[in-house]
C-alpha cells in the first residue's frame, strides 16, 4: 500500500506491505538504523521515536499508520549543524549510557518526557521512562541526566 | 614486581566523557543488523518446541515451495559441512561427559529452542514465514527440569555417556586430608546452608545477529557477529566449519551488551559462515527476543550446600562446600567451568587456614545450555560465604560487621597467600567495610531498627552488608592450564606513532559497552604526553587488531590496559634513541616528559615526539641499525589474577503484609586501585548493581515440568525499570595492584558479585524477628510474604 510520511523533515512516498511495523520502515525502507529492536512485545522501548511530537514504541505502530504523520528519529535530533539535542548531550555529559543500544529510544522518551512535563521530579523521571529498558547502567546516570536537561 | 608509577596524572584519573558517545547518540554507530549487506540471505531457525525429542523425520518440502525461499536443511542435511561439533574449550576433569552437538541438532532437541532446522530465504520476513511451514515429526521424551531429578538418571539425556553427570570437580588442599573433618569436630559454632542461585538470562539489550559475507576475491570471509570474542570466534570457527584461519575475519561492530552471553561460539554463527561459502553468498541472522530467551545461554543455575566452621570467637576454621551447577542439554564455550570460577572463593575474604573442601557437580538438563553470566561463578561463591556468614552471625548473636571484622585478611597480610596457593594482590577490608558502615549511617538504622520493627510492626526494617573478592583479569596463562582450560590469558597491544602525531592504539579487548576507546586513549596519552583526542583505538576486528582473547571476566583494563602502557614505553625506548641521535646527547641525559624529549640541563635541546615520529618516517637519519617508524607491539601475560574487593551495604524496608520489599538505600564501596576513569568505574558499578539486584528480587528463567521456557519475552522476565531500583550511593578506597604497572584492578562484575546477598542478607536482617532465617530468590513479594507465613506457623506449632 501506499504510504506518505514526513521523516525528520523529509516526505517520502513508498510503497509498503500492510504488515510492515513504523521500525522496520524506517530501518529497512529509510535505512535510518539509530532506531534499534530489542525485543518482539513492546516491552524494551528501544524502538522509541516520536510521531507527530510524542514519542512512541515504533514496534507497535504499523507504517500504515503513520501515513500522513510527521516522524523524527533519532538522527533527526541534532541541529543541521551537527549541534546534539540538548538531551543527547545531558547523556553524554553524564555518562548515561554503555552500550549504546538503548540510548536512542532513551533520549526520544526522555525528550518527550520533559515535553509533557518540563520539571520533573527524582520519581516522575523514573516512572517516565519505565516503558524503557536499560541493561549496564543501572539507570542511575540516565534520571541524572533527565533531570540535568530539565534544570537547564 | 613492579614499582607503581607515581608520577602525577595529567589525565589518568579524571573523569573524561566518551569518545564513544556522540555516535551511539545520534545514531551513526552501526550494530551488526545495522549492516547494509546487498545480496544477503536471510537465515531463520527451525526450533524445538519440546524440551526433550526425538527427531523422526524433517519435511522441509512445503517450506522450500514458499515465496522468497532459496534452501532449507534439517540437521543431518548439513554434518557435510561440519570439521568438528560445536566447541567447549573447558574439559574440566579428563573424564567429563561432553556430548557431541552440532549447530543444527540431529536425532534429538534437548531444550525447548535447540534448533532442528533452518532456512534461506531472500528476505527476513519469508525465511521465518518459512520456518512456520517446516513440519518436523518429534518423539516426546520426558523433560528433566530439577537437579536431583537429573542426579538420579531416571532419564538419561544423552543415552551414550550413560549419565547425566558431565564431571564432579572437587578442590582439595594437598597435605591437609583430614583437617576439615578435625575442624568441624572442634568446632564451637557450625552453620549448614542450603541455598539456590536460580537460573538467569543474561538478556543484554541487543539481541545476537550475525552475517557472514564472502569477499570478491581470493576465498577470504568476514564474519561480522554481536560478540565479545571475535579472536576466540575465530579460531573455533576455522576448527569447527574447516575454514583456513588465515581466510577469515572477524569484525564486532557496536555490541549492545554482552554480560557473558555474547562470551560463546554459537550455532548461528557457524551457520552464516558455512552456508556463505556452501551458496557463496551473504547469509545473515538477526535473533529475535522470544528467541534470545532460549538460544543464548543462561546463567546462574546451581544448588549451593555450603558449611562453615567457627572457633569460640566467630573465627573461620573450616568451610566445606558441595554444589551441584545445571549444565543444560549441552556444554557450550565454558559451561563446565564457570563453578570453577567460583570455586576458590567460598571462604571470601576471609583469613582460613588450609581447611576447605570443595565439590561441584555438573548435569545436565533439558534446559538451555548455562555458561557465564556477569560474574560468573564468583557471584554464586559470594552470595553462599555472604549468606553463610550471616547464619553464623545469628547463631552466635553478634552483629554480621563484627564477626567480619573479626575474619577479614588484615591489610598488612597481602600479599596474601592462601590456602589454595593463590596470592591475593592487595587489599584493606577493613578501610572499605568501615567506609561503607559510614555512608550507609549503619549504626543509626541499627538503632531505628529497634525503634521501628517492635512485635506487631509490619513495615520491617533490614540491613545487610556484604565483602567480596573479584578475582577477575582472566589470567596467568600457567593458572587456566592448572585448571584445563584451554586457552591463554595473554592480552596484546600495539602502539603506532603516525608522521603527523597522531597515535593508534590497537587492542585486543573487544568492548561491548565498557568504554575501551575512551580509557585506552587516556593510557596512551598519558604514557606519552599526547591529547587522548589524538589517540584512535582500533578494536574488534581481526584483521586490525590480529592478536588479542577479548572481553569478558573483567579482564580488559589489567591485561589488555595494561599491555597498551607497555607498548607506550617500548615506543618511547624507541623514540629515545632517535633523539639521542638526532639531539647528539647521550640516552641516559635524556628525559621525556610532556611528549618531549629534553637533555638534562640544556631545555633548548629538545625534541617532541611528532618531530621523531616523522623522522622515523623518513628515515633519513636513523642510529645504525635501528628500524624505520615508531611503533611497539606488546604480548602481555599477568603475572597474577587481580583481586578488586569492597563491601556493599543495603537497607530495605519489608511490608509483612503483603511482602513488598522497598531498597531504601544501596551503598556500594569497591576499590578497582587506580582508576583510569571514574566516571566509566562508577557507571559499571551501577549497572552490576542494578543486575545483582535483580537477581535478588525480579529475575528467573522459569520452566514448568515439561520443560517449557514460561518467560520468553521481556513481558515475563522481569528486568528491572528505572522506576524498580533506587538511586545507589557510590564510595571508594584505592588500593594499588602491586602486579602491575598502572596499580589498576578489574571493576566490570564487582556490582553484580556483591548485589544479590546484600540485598537478600537485607530482607533476612528485616524479618528475623519474625523467625525468618532464609529467603529464595528472586525475593518476590509472593515469596517473602509466603517465608513470613511459614516461618510463623513454625513458631505457632
Amino acid at each position: 500500500m501506499k504510504i506518505r510520511v514526513t521523516v525528520n523533515g523529509t516526505a517520502h512516498d513508498s510503497d509498503v506491505e500492510p504488515r510492515t511495523l513504523l521500525v522496520h520502515y524506517v530501518r529497512e525502507v529509510l535505512g535510518l538504523t539509530g532506531t534499534n529492536i530489542g525485543c518482539d512485545t513492546s516491552s524494551c522501548g528501544a524502538c522509541s521515536l516520536h510521531l507527530n511530537g510524542e514519542a512512541v514504541k515504533s514496534c507497535t505502530i504499523l507504517a500504515a499508520q503513520a501515513d500522513g504523520a510527521e516522524v523524527t528519529t533519532i538522527e533527526g535530533m541534532a541541529s543541521a549543524d551537527g549541534t546534539m539535542h540538548p538531551m543527547q548531550q545531558a547523556f553524554m555529559e553524564n555518562h548515561a549510557l554503555q552500550c549504546g543500544y538503548c540510548a536512542p529510544g532513551m533520549v526520544m522518551a526522555a525528550s518527550s518526557l520533559l515535553k509533557e512535563n518540563p520539571n520533573p521530579t527524582e520519581e516522575e523521571v523514573r516512572l517516565g521512562l519505565e516503558g524503557n529498558l536499560c541493561r549496564c547502567t543501572g539507570y542511575h546516570n540516565i534520571v541524572k541526566a533527565v533531570l540535568a536537561c530539565a534544570g537547564e | 614486581m613492579t614499582i607503581i608509577d607515581d608520577r602525577p596524572s595529567a589525565v589518568l584519573g579524571t573523569r573524561r566523557l566518551r569518545k564513544e558517545d556522540p555516535a551511539l547518540l545520534t545514531g551513526e554507530a552501526k550494530f551488526t543488523n545495522d549492516l547494509h549487506i546487498p545480496g544477503a540471505l536471510h537465515l531463520a531457525l527451525v526450533r524445538s518446541p519440546y524440551a526433550h525429542a526425538r527427531i523422526l523425520g524433517v519435511d522441509l518440502a512445503p517450506a522450500l515451495a514458499m515465496p522468497g525461499v532459496v534452501a532449507a536443511y534439517s540437521g543431518a542435511d548439513l554434518m557435510g559441512l561440519w570439521a568438528g561439533p560445536m566447541p567447549c574449550a573447558w574439559p574440566v576433569t579428563a573424564d567429563m561427559k561432553n556430548p557431541a552437538h552440532y549447530p543444527v541438532a540431529v536425532g534429538k532437541a534437548t531444550y525447548m529452542g535447540d534448533a532442528v532446522a533452518c532456512v534461506l530465504a531472500t528476505s527476513e520476513a519469508a525465511a521465518r514465514d518459512a520456518v512456520e511451514a517446516v513440519v518436523v515429526d518429534y518423539e516426546a521424551l520426558p523433560a528433566v527440569v530439577d537437579l536431583d531429578d537429573a542426579l538420579s538418571d531416571r532419564v538419561i539425556i544423552h543415552e551414550g555417556e550413560g549419565t547425566n553427570r558431565s564431571y564432579t570437580w572437587d578442590l582439595k588442599v594437598e597435605g591437609t586430608e583430614g583437617q576439615v573433618d578435625a575442624a568441624f569436630a572442634a568446632a564451637a559454632y557450625t552453620v549448614s546452608e542450603h541455598y539456590v542461585q536460580q537460573r538467569l538470562i543474561p538478556m543484554a539489550m541487543e539481541p545476537r545477529a550475525v552475517a557472514a559475507v564472502p569477499q570478491p576475491f581470493g576465498g577470504d570471509i568476514t564474519l561480522y557477529s554481536a560478540t565479545q570474542i571475535p579472536h576466540i570466534l575465530k579460531v573455533m570457527t576455522a576448527l569447527t566449519v574447516g575454514v583456513p584461519e588465515h581466510q577469515l575475519r572477524v569484525i564486532a561492530p557496536s555490541v549492545g551488551g554482552g554480560f557473558g552471553a555474547k562470551l560463546d561460539v554459537y550455532a548461528e554463527e557457524l551457520l552464516c559462515v558455512a552456508l556463505a561459502r556452501k551458496h557463496k553468498v551473504p547469509v545473515r541472522w538477526n535473533e529475535e527476543r522470544g528467541e534470545n530467551t532460549q538460544a543464548s545461554i543462561h546463567g546462574r543455575a546451581q544448588k549451593q550446600h555450603i558449611e562453615l566452621a567457627a572457633d569460640a570467637d566467630g573465627r573461620l576454621t573450616a568451610v566445606r562446600v558441595r554444589l551441584v551447577a545445571d549444565m543444560g542439554g549441552y556444554l557450550q564455550l565454558i559451561t563446565p567451568g564457570i563453578p570453577l570460577l567460583g570455586a576458590f572463593l567460598y571462604a571470601g575474604v576471609y583469613d582460613l587456614p588450609a581447611a576447605y573442601d570443595f565439590s561441584c557437580t555438573g548435569v545436565f538438563t533439558t534446559m538451555t545450555p548455562t555458561d557465564a553470566y556477569r560474574g560468573a561463578g564468583r557471584p554464586e561463591a559470594t552470595y553462599a560465604i555472604e549468606r553463610a556468614m550471616d547464619a553464623l552471625a545469628d547463631t552466635m548473636g553478634i552483629d554480621p560487621l563484627e564477626l567480619r571484622r573479626r575474619n577479614y585478611i588484615r591489610k598488612e597480610q597481602f600479599p596474601y597467600t592462601a590456602f589454595t596457593g593463590l596470592v591475593y594482590d592487595s587489599g584493606d577490608h577493613d578501610a572499605a567495610a568501615t567506609l561503607a558502615a559510614t555512608l550507609a549511617d549503619y549504626d543509626g538504622v541499627r538503632a531505628r531498627q529497634k525503634v521501628q520493627n517492635v512485635p506487631g510492626a509490619t513495615k520491617r526494617l533490614g540491613i545487610g552488608l556484604i565483602s567480596y573478592f573479584e578475582m577477575c583479569g582472566l589470567a596467568p596463562s600457567r593458572v587456566l592450564a592448572s585448571l584445563n582450560y584451554a586457552a591463554g590469558g595473554w592480552e596484546a597491544a600495539t602502539v603506532r606513532i603516525l608522521p603527523t602525531n597522531k597515535v593508534q592504539v590497537v587492542t585486543g579487548t573487544s568492548p561491548h559497552g565498557q568504554g575501551h576507546e575512551t580509557s585506552w586513549s587516556m593510557i596512551a596519552a598519558e604514557k606519552l604526553g599526547v591529547d587522548p583526542d589524538d589517540v584512535d583505538v582500533l578494536h574488534s576486528d581481526t584483521a586490525l587488531a590480529p592478536l588479542g582473547l577479548d572481553t569478558y571476566g573483567s579482564r580488559s583494563l589489567t591485561n589488555g590496559g595494561v599491555a597498551i602502557a607497555m607498548a607506550c614505553d617500548k615506543v618511547i625506548d624507541k623514540a629515545k634513541k632517535i633523539a639521542a641521535h638526532q639531539l647528539e646527547a647521550n640516552e641516559d641525559d635524556l628525559e621525556f616528559t610532556g611528549g618531549t624529549f629534553t637533555v638534562k640541563g640544556s631545555p633548548d635541546k629538545a625534541m617532541p615526539l611528532g618531530a621523531i615520529a616523522f623522522a622515523a618516517f623518513t628515515a633519513h637519519n636513523l642510529p645504525d641499525g635501528l628500524e624505520p617508524n615508531l611503533e611497539a607491539q606488546v604480548t602481555y601475560d599477568p603475572p597474577n589474577f587481580s583481586w578488586p574487593f569492597g563491601t556493599h551495604i543495603c537497607t530495605v524496608e519489608v511490608d509483612t503484609e503483603t511482602g513488598q520489599v522497598d531498597v531504601l538505600q544501596y551503598v556500594a564501596v569497591d576499590d578497582c586501585g587506580n582508576q583510569v576513569n571514574p566516571l566509566i568505574v562508577e557507571g559499571q558499578v551501577h549497572g552490576g548493581v542494578v543486575q545483582g539486584m535483580a537477581q535478588a528480587l525480579y529475575e528467573e528463567a522459569v520452566y514448568d515440568s515439561d520443560g517449557n521456557l514460561k518467560t520468553t519475552s521481556l513481558a515475563e522476565y522481569l528486568v528491572p525499570a528505572a522506576s524498580d531500583v533506587p538511586p545507589i550511593t557510590l564510595g571508594h578506597t584505592i588500593t594499588p595492584s602491586p602486579t602491575n604497572q598502572l596499580g589498576v584492578k578489574g571493576i566490570g562484575e564487582a556490582g553484580t558479585i556483591g548485589a544479590a546477598p546484600a540485598v537478600i542478607n537485607a530482607i533476612v536482617d528485616a524479618l528475623s524477628d519474625l523467625g525468618v532465617t532464609d529467603i529464595p530468590m528472586p525475593a518476590s513479594p509472593q515469596t517473602v510474604w509466603k517465608a513470613i507465613h511459614h516461618a510463623q506457623q513454625g513458631a505457632n506449632t
